[in-house]
């Protein structure tokens, strides 16, 4: 009978499951370790929270084919400029908010989340904030209470979530800092608010 | 001993008891997951439906949610239904595991309540601990992530520990390791990060090495069983294919998490990587389909559960088409680029989950309530047809797919429009949300989940029903030798 050959056998699949198992999860160990390495705080990929000085753009780079983004000149959110520790603290509180708020289950982060609202990877460069010079202000305004702004054509509206003040100016700097992680060009053909003085 | 015909608990053995209570929390679970998603797609529709007070975020969160618990309990509901069969012994901790039973699902319940009455926190860790964690799919908040761990370390226990004092099967080898994977993956999502890279790094090895490998392998070991209870295949067949499944799924899913990685932050390696292992992971799904249909073939599909078998061969090919098929559509960095976090996602999203995990569960239902009715005929010639099984899988597995086909088209608009041509923006997101082949496949979306509804009101019907007064026994599928 054909269970008498070994590429048939309870054995030889018992030992190939475990042996492609822990192979596999050896492999994964080492990559998680390399790309934990690639991704803390302050590498190329993940800048420091301090980037927040600076302007972020999102450039197509000859080299990668892709858009990546490009930290530029001095300017600071809030126009005030705050040191690596108070960076982080606000960029702290903005991501602390933006799961007490539950924002992924209306939008995406870096892609991932609900798909009832726009994609917020790249949403401190949207040009529907208008221009550079009220764009912090009308964040800041809009996080805190959106239900009575202008949305869209389709009627969905975010809801006023109870953030205060300081939350909002939180989440901007939240905001921010992630629009400087280089996704490999994720969103694709994204078009930036006019920044250039 | 057995009574034929009424729900009576003397049919059951110890494990078996206590499964019947988590599969019947599953149960209002999976009511609760249909019920809040119905409200979630009309938002859609209708975007003022509830404004302010169940938002589409809270009503969201406990739809995706209530199908994570809801599988769970599934889930540990069957290990602990076919715990003294495989084993021949008697659960160990019997009470501990009803005790744990009580504990897990009242916290479960404050955890649904505090979402649905204070949906919200400040942004301080204390919302984190206290009210929601705010990450898609693990938001439990942190008191109850040590409450689900207490929980399945003791159910943990139990499985061992039972299998250790009885027979330790090829199954069991395979059931215990796989729960040791599955609940040490979960503390991999109970810590706080600010960089949104790590966090979403881990949190895509509990999504993932749950949804991909460790649920898969899961529930390849209750089809394993199964098929031995329904059609009476030798276990040396079944546990060999279990062992082929395991291999190709940790083998493929493993690396496979790599898909996850193309755009979080993540270098670029993981490109190949999980572009090439993501590319293998519908391999075992095809063996799994080719295991259950040659063996029900083999036995011209003589069985002893029919709504089991059924529900098995739903699942196989569900599996395939929605883990396998569906998910390969968009796991190639490529196409990725503009699918990533589009209504494919949740097309994808909602056949994978049904077609893989909500089915074979639902064939656990089936074989629980037989031998809870004092194994009762379940076969042919059901009175009026065993009409209600047969429309309830219809109308189940018609709405899923005629909503899962709905997000797709949905999804295909959303790629061009809002992804390719006007580059995620805000406004490239709502011109894609506004384009009428897109709003269409919404309302389908919503008309088909209300099929998918009505499916469910049959099926919990028929569960209450099937058997009940039947004179005639079971005839147990014929072991071979």
């Amino acid at each position: 009978m054909a269970t008498n050959q070994w590429w048939a056998s309870e054995s030889f699949w018992r030992k190939t499951a475990i042996w492609v198992t822990g192979g596999s999860m050896v492999v994964l160990m080492l990559l998680t370790m390399d790309t934990l390495s690639q991704i803390s705080v302050g590498t190329t990929r993940v800048p420091a929270y301090s980037v927040i000085n600076h302007r972020i753009e999102y450039k197509f780079d000859e080299q990668r084919r892709v858009q990546v983004p490009v930290i530029g000149v001095k300017e600071p959110l809030f126009g005030k400029e705050l040191n690596e520790e108070e960076a982080e603290a606000l960029v702290k509180l903005g991501k602390l908010t933006t799961q007490a708020k539950n924002c992924m289950n209306c939008h995406t982060l870096l892609g991932n989340g609900a798909y009832y609202a726009p994609d917020l990877t790249k949403a401190w460069l949207d040009q529907y904030w208008g221009t550079k010079e009220v764009r912090e202000v009308q964040m800041v305004e809009f996080i805190k209470d959106p239900s009575d702004k202008l949305h869209n054509s389709v009627g969905r509206r975010m809801p006023k979530l109870g953030i205060t003040d300081e939350e909002a100016r939180g989440v901007v700097a939240f905001l921010k800092w992630m629009s400087s992680i280089d996704t490999n060009g994720f969103p694709y053909n994204f078009k930036s608010i006019e920044q250039e003085n | 001993m057995a009574t034929l015909g009424i729900c009576d608990s003397a049919n059951l053995n110890g494990g078996q008891k206590l499964a019947v209570k988590y599969f019947t929390v599953a149960i209002v679970l999976l009511g609760a997951q249909v019920l809040f998603g119905l409200l979630a797609g009309l938002q859609y529709l209708y975007p003022d439906f509830l404004y302010g007070v169940l938002d589409f975020s809270v009503n969201r969160m406990v739809h995706i949610n209530a199908l994570v618990v809801w599988l769970l309990y599934g889930f540990l509901g069957s290990v602990y239904w076919l715990l003294e069969d495989e084993s021949q012994h008697e659960v160990v901790g019997l009470k501990l595991g009803n005790l744990i039973f009580w504990v897990l699902t009242a916290a479960v319940t404050v955890v649904v309540l505090v979402y649905l009455l204070v949906q919200v926190g400040p942004g301080t860790e204390s919302t984190i601990w206290l009210i929601n964690e705010g990450r898609e799919y693990i938001e439990a908040p942190r008191w109850a992530d040590i409450g689900i761990v207490v929980s399945v370390l003791v159910v943990f226990y139990n499985v061992a520990a039972t299998f250790n004092k009885g027979r330790y099967t090829g199954i069991a080898g395979v059931l215990v390791l796989d729960m040791l994977a599955l609940f040490g993956i979960y503390l991999a999502g109970v810590f706080y990060t600010t960089n949104i890279s790590i966090d979403q790094y881990w949190w895509w090895w509990v999504i993932h090495l749950w949804v991909e490998a460790t649920w898969e392998v899961m529930v390849a070991c209750i089809m394993a069983y199964g098929l031995m209870k329904v059609l009476g295949v030798r276990r040396k067949i079944v546990e060999t294919w279990l062992y082929i499944e395991v291999a190709l799924m940790f083998g493929s899913g493993i690396l496979g998490l790599g898909h996850h990685y193309f755009w979080i932050g993540t270098p670029e390696y993981w490109f190949s990587i999980g572009g090439f292992f993501s590319a293998l992971e519908p391999i075992p799904l095809v063996a799994m389909v080719v295991h259950a249909v040659f063996d029900a073939g083999a036995r011209h599909a003589k069985n002893s559960n029919h709504p089991t078998m059924a529900w098995l061969i739903a699942h196989a090919f569900g599996n395939f088409f929605g883990a396998g098929v569906w998910g390969f559509m968009h796991t190639l960095p490529q196409i990725n680029l503009y699918t990533h976090g589009t209504q494919w996602s949740a097309s994808h999203g909602h056949l994978a989950f049904f077609g893989a995990y909500a089915t074979i569960v639902i064939a656990m239902f089936y074989l629980a309530v037989q031998k809870w009715r004092g194994d009762v005929w379940m076969s042919g010639e059901l009175p009026g047809n065993g009409w209600k099984w047969k429309w309830s899988l219809g109308l189940l597995n018609l709405g899923m797919v005629g909503m899962t086909v709905s997000m797709l088209v949905s999804g295909y608009v959303q790629s061009q429009i809002e992804r390719a041509i006007e580059g995620s923006s805000w406004i490239g997101y709502f011109a894609a949300q506004s384009h009428h082949w897109f709003a269409q496949g919404m309302w389908w979306r919503e008309l088909f989940g209300v099929m998918f509804a009505l499916g469910f009101v049959l099926l919990v019907w028929d569960l209450m029903t099937i058997g009940r007064g039947e004179k005639r026994t079971m005839v147990p599928a014929e072991s071979e030798a």
